[in-house]
């Protein structure tokens, strides 16, 4: 029984992260964007503390606090601040058909189960599941990236798709700590980088809709 | 025989408390906006009133207007006849599953939609055209709900998911919680509440149930109103006898267990108002273009919870 209610509450929380990948997908105001992100970060940060519970790896309890702090707390408020400064906390940004994105995204959760389950069958329940989840939290991510115009949304759902690799990593026994702190400083370093081009893409553009850039990069006529 | 009288009694009790239930959800909702509100019998009240008028039928109506509130009140009741409210074992409930309730509530609306169209007019029109717009919508979204618990539970007939859900092999799982705020969403929509429609309006820019059935009067108006109450508690009771069916009497645990069920089923019934009542006092009525993003929701939602049920089916 405390076998199968452990697999229960990670495959709850694991479900609950897709769920939350999608709602991210939902989103068209920008406020409510970022605290759905933060939600998100919580989601991961429940999840690998349950890992953390169930495997007996008190590491992990680190990775779910870095989690916490780092990317439910300090992103999340950096981002509000930098939308704030952008002006752009009270735009609604323009989602190019949310019923298309919507059906693409189960399509990518359905293709993510349906690749993840039989090539990982020799493994862990527990880890299967997280696998199969954390793939679909990825392609979301990604999907996120390249369904949104507007630069600051394109960060969510790269933040989104590093969740996605903590709860793979603590699906699968653990990850060292060294690496899931240098990961987690990386996003950091990341976070910085992309406020800076924010602000340059701004200065140079006035906007932060990626859109204008393709046409400095060479490829149209 | 048991199983007859259970069937009779609980298509008595659906029929008798569906009027009480409207009526006391208007009634919340009066108190929570800081109004006395009508007295909690009104819908009878209305119901009498309405039979002993007279039909006043418009000229272009043909015997399909005439015959279609009859068929309405008759499907919805029969769906509500086989949704175990205080008690499973019911006679009927061998006949038909959950699918055939949605077809029932489909044919239902159906014929509906076809009577707001047979008058004529145009406020007729654009009820029923909004109408099949929302349940083109919501019926996806009502079956995916219907596959998901279907898989968990091995059956589609309400009773023995019910019974299921009672037992010890159901577990904490993330698909039942996403099937339920589909459900609700759901039945959100299909009861024209308040986030897609408004049942206490005549505004001609957002009614849709209201706009179908205005020709109505006398006898048939009655029978649309109660069928529609009916189908309220309908959708509650579903909801109460899959997600919280604690207390429904299994078949042969003597009298004492129903009346036990008939109680917890009333104190389900006045908690859900309560709960409808809040929620549509606290929310404003979205445009009816953006019905289909909210209907899309709950579609994903009913997928998502079957596709994440294959991957806790690994249990």
């Amino acid at each position: 029984m405390t076998g199968s209610l452990a697999f229960d509450v990670a495959h709850l929380l694991a479900g609950a992260l897709v769920l939350v990948s999608m709602m991210l997908l939902y989103q068209d105001r920008m406020t409510s964007l970022i605290n759905i992100f933060a939600l998100h970060a919580l989601v991961v940060s429940f999840s690998v503390a349950w890992q953390a519970h169930i495997q007996q790896a008190p590491h992990l309890y680190i990775t779910a606090a870095i989690a916490l702090v780092i990317k439910a707390t300090v992103i999340p408020v950096v981002l509000h601040r930098i939308v704030v400064r952008l002006q752009i906390h009270r735009t609604i940004e323009p989602v190019v058909g949310v019923g298309l994105t919507m059906l693409a995204a189960i399509g990518l959760v359905a293709l993510a189960i349906m690749v993840m389950l039989p090539i990982t069958a020799q493994a862990a329940l527990v880890a299967r599941e997280d696998l199969a989840f954390a793939l679909s939290v990825i392609l979301l991510g990604l999907l996120m990236m390249i369904s949104r115009r507007n630069a600051v949304s394109q960060v969510v759902g790269f933040m989104s798709i590093e969740n996605g690799l903590i709860l793979a990593a603590t699906g699968a026994k653990g990850m060292p700590l060294v690496v899931e702190i240098s990961v987690a400083f990386s996003i950091l370093v990341a976070l910085i980088v992309i406020g800076i081009f924010l602000f340059r893409i701004r200065e140079r553009f006035e906007t932060v809709d990626v859109h204008l850039l393709h046409e400095h990069r060479g490829e149209q006529p | 025989m048991l199983d007859l009288f259970v069937q009779f009694c609980q298509m008595t009790v659906v029929l008798a408390a569906a009027p009480l239930l409207a009526g006391y959800v208007r009634k919340l909702k009066a108190l929570l906006v800081g109004r006395r509100g009508p007295p909690l019998l009104q819908p009878y009240r209305d119901l009498a009133r309405l039979l002993r008028k007279e039909v006043v039928l418009a000229e272009s109506a043909s015997w399909l207007f005439r015959a279609a509130p009859y068929i309405v009140f008759a499907a919805t009741w029969v769906a509500a006849a086989l949704v175990p409210t205080f008690a499973t074992g019911l006679a009927f409930s061998y006949a038909a599953d959950m699918i055939a309730i949605v077809a029932l509530l489909g044919s239902a609306r159906f014929m509906l939609a076809l009577a707001g169209l047979d008058v004529g007019t145009s406020f007729g029109g654009i009820g029923s055209s909004r109408e099949m717009m929302i349940a083109s919508l919501a019926e996806p979204a009502m079956l995916m709900v219907v596959f998901t618990l279907s898989l968990l539970a091995g059956s589609t007939q309400l009773s023995y998911i019910a019974a299921f859900m009672q037992g010890p092999a159901v577990g904490l799982r993330v698909s039942l919680g996403m099937a339920l705020v589909a459900l609700v969403m759901v039945a959100i929509a299909e009861n024209a509440r308040i986030p897609v429609d408004n049942p206490a309006t005549h505004l001609e820019l957002t009614m849709v149930h209201e706009a179908m059935i205005l020709e109505y009067s006398g006898r048939h108006l009655a029978l649309i109103e109660l069928a529609s109450f009916v189908k309220l508690l309908l959708y509650i009771s579903v909801i109460g006898c899959v997600f919280a069916p604690w207390g429904i009497a299994v078949a042969g645990q003597g009298f004492a267990a129903y009346l036990a069920g008939l109680v917890v089923y009333a104190g389900k019934l006045a908690a859900a108002g309560l709960l409808l009542a809040v929620f549509e006092t606290a929310m404003a009525k979205m445009r009816v273009f953006r019905v289909s993003d909210f209907l899309g929701a709950a579609f994903m939602l009913g997928v998502l919870a079957t596709l994440l049920l294959f991957v806790s089916r690994l249990a």
